[in-house]
């Protein structure tokens, strides 16, 4: 919406420059979003609220600055030959209508309202004789100035009106309309209006049209018909003022994918007390431009009146509220300004009655001296209850003449029972050198299905150990959304994977070919008629883990730095078993990745990216893929660091070397030492691996170390050996072979 | 090298000399020293205990001295063992600097090399600015409250006063949950398009006062663009007890936005429209790049937007009347902010959609 400050001061005396008025507007919330000149006049765009229909037009932001600076608002009072009657006068009504119709009482013109709920009022004149052709430069130029396109004379004139009082009126070619009525009424099945835009439109039943006798002529409230448009040609001209109902016109307005100047007024609350001074104003403009005379009286049909509020307002609500008193004196001149009746209640005989609208019952009503009766007027329908009032007050009050203050208050700071558990995931990945990324939430719903499997409800338990092959997992349902940005968006992330696959691939693309991403969120699926949604962490790696350099070769990331990284994360955990095993989803590498197992749940899963999968994605390098389950891991304690006395005696290693068949796996080897259950042996590791043709084909040699100590002495030659041999027994009990020790 | 002589005569003048000789040998057979290890070779010929040079004197001159020189005898060979002592001890001073430096010499590294980095991984600026948001209001006594960001309609619009069909929908460019035709309005899946939900879902668990900060992701039907988002963050914030006012809002957030941007800065109200708060403000704060002087940044007007806030409409308290919410004994203040917004403003990023896109050139520009 744009605005013509010199026209504001026909309306109001304002002392201050245009400049300091749009800043004294904008600070009252009538904001003036740019001031600009344009052919030597000030224009203002206006950056308006919704709730502010009623000042979107010259007359209302006037009315605002009256109340700003304090000073008289000017009435608007349209001069038509032989007319007395003031236009604010209470509005003619239909006398025992039938039921549902109401007709004007003018019967030189029947207006006939069929659906009062659609239209409440409606207002009409009639000039005739007009000669339809360009209108008064003066028009012209302020039409071009809010940036719009001259037409003619009597278009021009509801169009000066829209933007000087606010109102939507339409102007018929009289002649055109038959039957001599208007009728407002729902459109019938199969009935098409072309409209003002040059559009065929089927009409539903819930369409409200204006018609004739005969056929519909306008849309209520959005658009009028092309059929019944002012022409060159018109000589006799109708003019429309009504009040349609903003849902009605809103829903219209939507069907239809039309949004007219009307149309957005409407739906939000059109003045329903303006329509005969809006009509009147149209009138004279046309007179003024077109010549012609009035043919009958004003038409001004009501199907229903719009009740006018009544709001108490108690000066005590003003301070618990706002936290300062405003005087009366001050609230009354505020209020008067801005177009409502004010009355002290103290000095009325008769108690302020609750009026419908009133947020508050009687009950809690506390009478005191100083309190007001408080009148809506009919354009400020966001205005409903007292707290309504008191924004009223502030604005013009100005919201920064409020001092600053800090609120007392006595209660715990309570945190939320995951967020020591989420600063450690976090806190974790970022020490282990992977970046933090957010991807968008959206995903395929190919991708969805295709990695919403590995943590679906069903899936919680742990699979059959070492059956080696893929884990069939039952899908989990993805959550589609109704209207996505496009396909591949269709559906809710029901895997963090898919994001930080693309945004490896996007680094890849740009050449940035060591990358190390992760992100935690959550994902969703659909859990019958709802949803399910849950967090999880995401990681990413791929390339170089140290680049080359003068000091070393570049040293690949690998799948056992990934599980070094997931066991770091997992250790952070309170569990008593962790285990590792092959059973995953199909789009890891079948060799090159693992479940995590802890305390009997899978809790993630990690490895590498199935090479089709990667091919699929033009991915050129391994890359290297894990989800944790987070929920699942929450629901272990953050593990509490335990100290243990660290022994005085001293430690005594031990190597084996060892040649086994591919087939027995590091696990089974540990597994099989550990269920020897010796107390001594503090730790047993691999120390090399090697294949070759000195093992042979399906083999392997290996070089374990073992570390043996006692908290309580020095440990004999004799136990250790005993021990040794054990641990030899056991592993030769797996097809190892002892080559040295 | 010295060997130890019998004494020629228990004279002072025989003594002397046979000391002075004794010295005079020391003396030239630690200066012959080469390295550490001749040192080790000397100290072991003179200090062994058994048969040492000084031990060797012990024996040689004391113990074969008669009676009465005895006395004289034995307090020359105490001197000069400690003399003897102290030299050798100077000696391997002096060889061990002169090794040892040779030593460092040929292990010194080009310390301006680059050293080797193992990098920790960087926070995501978005993040990093809504920890530090977060941060601030927990100091300021706000507990941290979390909701779904797949929402009902009821907590999205109704229950925060956006009736069915109301033209302030429009502006939310709702994304919708397929398949929910068949429920109430009311009941239908949404993606939150802001985190004011979660002002419903806590007061309805907890009865007043209240004081909450929400950090979370909401979602807009926007594709993605430089100045669009899909996706993005917002902190919320609700105070809620029987003595909240209007003046408290604007405290309260002069106070956070000092902590946030430093104490300079200024911050100012201008009255806006949300269905859920009444009165209704967007707070500006003065350029945290000008200081308020006027720039690029600010489109030279000195201020920048930063949030909405406002005072609870009662209709919200309405829905949770029942825990304590009674709108004519309690009032409360809620604001919220878009996260990356600050962060674009704070660092200077021009496109929002580099948030998204992983790039680790981006992200790692921000440890």
């Amino acid at each position: 919406v744009r605005i013509i400050p010199a026209w504001l001061r026909e309306f109001v005396h304002i002392a201050a420059d245009d400049r300091q008025l749009a800043e004294d507007l904008t600070s009252a919330g009538i904001a003036v979003e740019s001031v600009q000149e344009e052919h030597g006049s000030t224009v203002y765009e206006m950056d308006l609220t919704t709730n502010r229909v009623d000042a979107m037009n010259h007359y209302g932001v006037a009315r605002e600055a009256s109340a700003i600076y304090d000073v008289e608002l000017k009435k608007v009072e349209p001069k038509l030959p032989g007319e007395t009657a003031d236009p604010s006068a209470p509005a003619a009504k239909s006398t025992s209508p039938p039921v549902g119709i109401t007709v004007s009482e003018r019967d030189a013109f029947p207006i006939l309202i069929e659906d009062a709920q659609g239209c409440a009022r409606y207002t009409a004149r009639i000039v005739g004789n007009v000669k339809i052709g360009p209108s008064p430069e003066k028009i012209v130029k302020r039409l071009e100035l809010l940036g719009s396109r001259s037409i003619n004379n009597a278009a021009d004139a509801t169009n000066y009106a829209i933007n000087e009082l606010g109102h939507p009126t339409h102007a018929f070619d009289l002649d055109l309309l038959e039957g001599g009525t208007i009728i407002v009424r729902r459109a019938r099945e199969g009935e098409v209006l072309k409209t003002l835009d040059g559009v065929d439109r089927k009409l539903t039943t819930e369409d409200l049209v204006i018609a004739d006798a005969k056929k519909p002529v306008a849309l209520a409230g959005v658009m009028g018909g092309f059929d019944t448009m002012i022409t060159e040609r018109t000589k006799n001209v109708l003019i429309e003022s009504a009040w349609f109902d903003p849902a009605t016109v809103r829903s219209m307005a939507k069907r239809h994918g039309v949004h007219t100047d009307a149309s957005h007024r409407f739906e939000r609350g059109a003045d329903y007390g303006i329509t005969p001074l809006a009509c009147d104003r149209v009138a004279e403009l046309i007179l003024q431009s077109a010549g012609g005379e009035l043919r009958v009286e004003r038409i001004d049909a009501v199907a229903r009146e719009l009740p006018r509020l009544t709001i108490p307002l108690r000066q005590s609500e003003i301070k618990r509220n706002l936290g300062i008193d405003i005087g009366e004196g001050e609230v009354e001149r505020s209020l008067r300004r801005l177009g409502f009746a004010v009355r002290r209640t103290a000095d009325a005989s008769t108690p302020p009655s609750a009026s419908s609208g009133s947020a508050r019952d009687d009950n809690s009503y506390e009478r005191t001296d100083g309190d007001f009766s408080v009148q809506v007027p009919t354009w400020r329908l966001d205005v409903e209850r007292e707290i309504d009032l008191l924004e009223e007050l502030a604005r013009i009050y100005g919201y920064n003449n409020f001092p600053n203050t800090l609120p007392g208050f006595s209660d715990a700071v309570v945190e939320l029972p995951d967020e020591p558990k989420n600063a450690k995931v976090r806190g974790t990945m970022l020490a282990l050198g992977y970046d933090e990324a957010i991807s968008i939430t959206f995903i395929s719903e190919e991708d969805a299905r295709a990695f919403g499997g590995s943590h679906s409800t069903k899936s919680a338990l742990s699979g059959t150990p070492e059956s080696g092959g893929s884990l069939s997992i039952p899908a989990c349902e993805p959550l589609p959304v109704a209207n996505p940005l496009n396909d591949e968006s269709a559906c809710m992330r029901t895997s963090l994977l898919p994001g930080l696959i693309n945004m490896v691939s996007y680094n890849l693309n740009r050449g940035t070919t060591n990358v190390r991403l992760f992100e935690a969120g959550e994902i969703f699926q659909k859990l019958g008629d709802g949803h399910d949604e849950r967090r999880h962490l995401g990681f990413a790696a791929t390339g170089h883990l140290t680049s080359k350099s003068v000091h070393s070769a570049a040293l690949p990331y690998t799948f056992f730095h990934m599980k070094g990284d997931l066991e770091e994360l997992l250790a952070a955990f309170q569990h008593q078993s962790l285990s590792f095993d092959a059973n995953v989803p199909e789009y890891f590498h079948p060799g090159r990745a693992a479940r995590a197992v802890m305390d009997g749940e899978t809790v993630a899963y990690f490895g590498q990216l199935h090479p089709d999968h990667a091919a699929a994605r033009k991915l050129r390098q391994e890359v290297y893929i894990a989800e944790v389950m987070l929920d699942r891991l929450y629901r272990h304690p953050l593990r509490e660091p335990r100290y243990r006395r660290i022994s005085k005696f001293p430690a005594v290693e031990r190597d084996f070397s060892f040649v086994f068949d591919d087939g027995v796996t590091f696990e089974r080897i540990q597994s099989a030492v550990a269920e020897l259950g010796l107390a001594e042996l503090q730790s047993f590791v691999p120390a090399e691996i090697y294949r070759g043709e000195k093992v042979g084909a399906g083999k392997y040699s290996v070089l374990l170390h073992a570390e043996f100590q006692s908290q309580e002495r020095t440990l004999r030659d004799d136990e250790v050996a005993q021990w040794s041999a054990q641990i030899i027994a056991s592993l030769e009990k797996l097809g190892g072979v002892l080559r040295a020790q | 090298m010295y060997t130890v002589p019998k004494l020629e005569g228990y004279s002072p003048e025989a003594l002397d000399r046979a000391v002075a000789e004794m010295f005079s040998a020391l003396d030239s057979e630690t200066a012959a020293l080469q390295s550490e290890a001749e040192w080790k070779v000397l100290r072991d010929r003179w200090l062994a205990r058994k048969n040492g040079v000084l031990t060797q004197i012990n024996d040689v001159w004391l113990k074969a001295a008669p009676g009465p020189a005895k006395r004289e005898v034995g307090r020359r060979v105490n001197e000069l063992k400690a003399r003897a002592e102290a030299a050798i001890e100077e000696a391997h001073s002096k060889i061990h600097a002169s090794s040892a430096g040779a030593l460092l010499a040929a292990e010194r590294l080009d310390i301006s090399l680059p050293g080797i980095h193992r990098p920790i991984g960087v926070k995501h600026p978005v993040l990093r600015v809504m920890d530090e948001i977060v941060a601030v209001f927990k100091a300021m006594g706000y507990s941290v409250g979390e909701g779904p960001e797949v929402e009902t309609d009821y907590y999205n619009f109704e229950s925060l006063n956006f009736p069915p069909n109301h033209p302030a929908r429009d502006t939310q460019d709702t994304l919708l949950i397929a398949g929910q035709e068949h429920k109430p309005s009311r009941d239908r899946l949404l993606l939150r398009t802001h985190t004011s939900p979660v002002q419903i879902r806590t007061m309805e668990k907890q009865p007043p006062p209240l004081r909450i900060v929400i950090p979370g992701k909401v979602h807009r039907n926007d594709p993605l663009d430089a100045t669009h988002s899909p996706i993005f963050h917002q902190v919320e914030g609700l105070a809620v007890d029987t003595n909240i006012t209007f003046c408290d809002l604007k405290g309260t957030l002069d106070h956070a936005m000092k902590a946030l941007f430093g104490p300079a800065v200024k911050t100012r109200f201008y009255p806006s429209f949300f269905p859920f708060t009444e009165p209704s403000a967007d707070m500006q704060v003065s350029c945290i790049f000008c200081g308020g002087k006027g720039c690029r940044k600010c489109k030279n007007s000195g201020w920048i937007e930063l949030l909405g806030c406002g005072m609870v409409d009662p209709n919200v308290f309405e829905f949770v009347k029942d825990n304590g919410y009674d709108s004519s004994k309690v009032s409360g203040f809620a604001f919220g902010m878009g996260v990356e917004r600050i962060a674009m403003l704070k660092y200077e990023v021009e496109g929002i959609q580099l948030f998204y896109e992983g790039d680790v050139r981006f992200l790692e520009q921000f440890a």
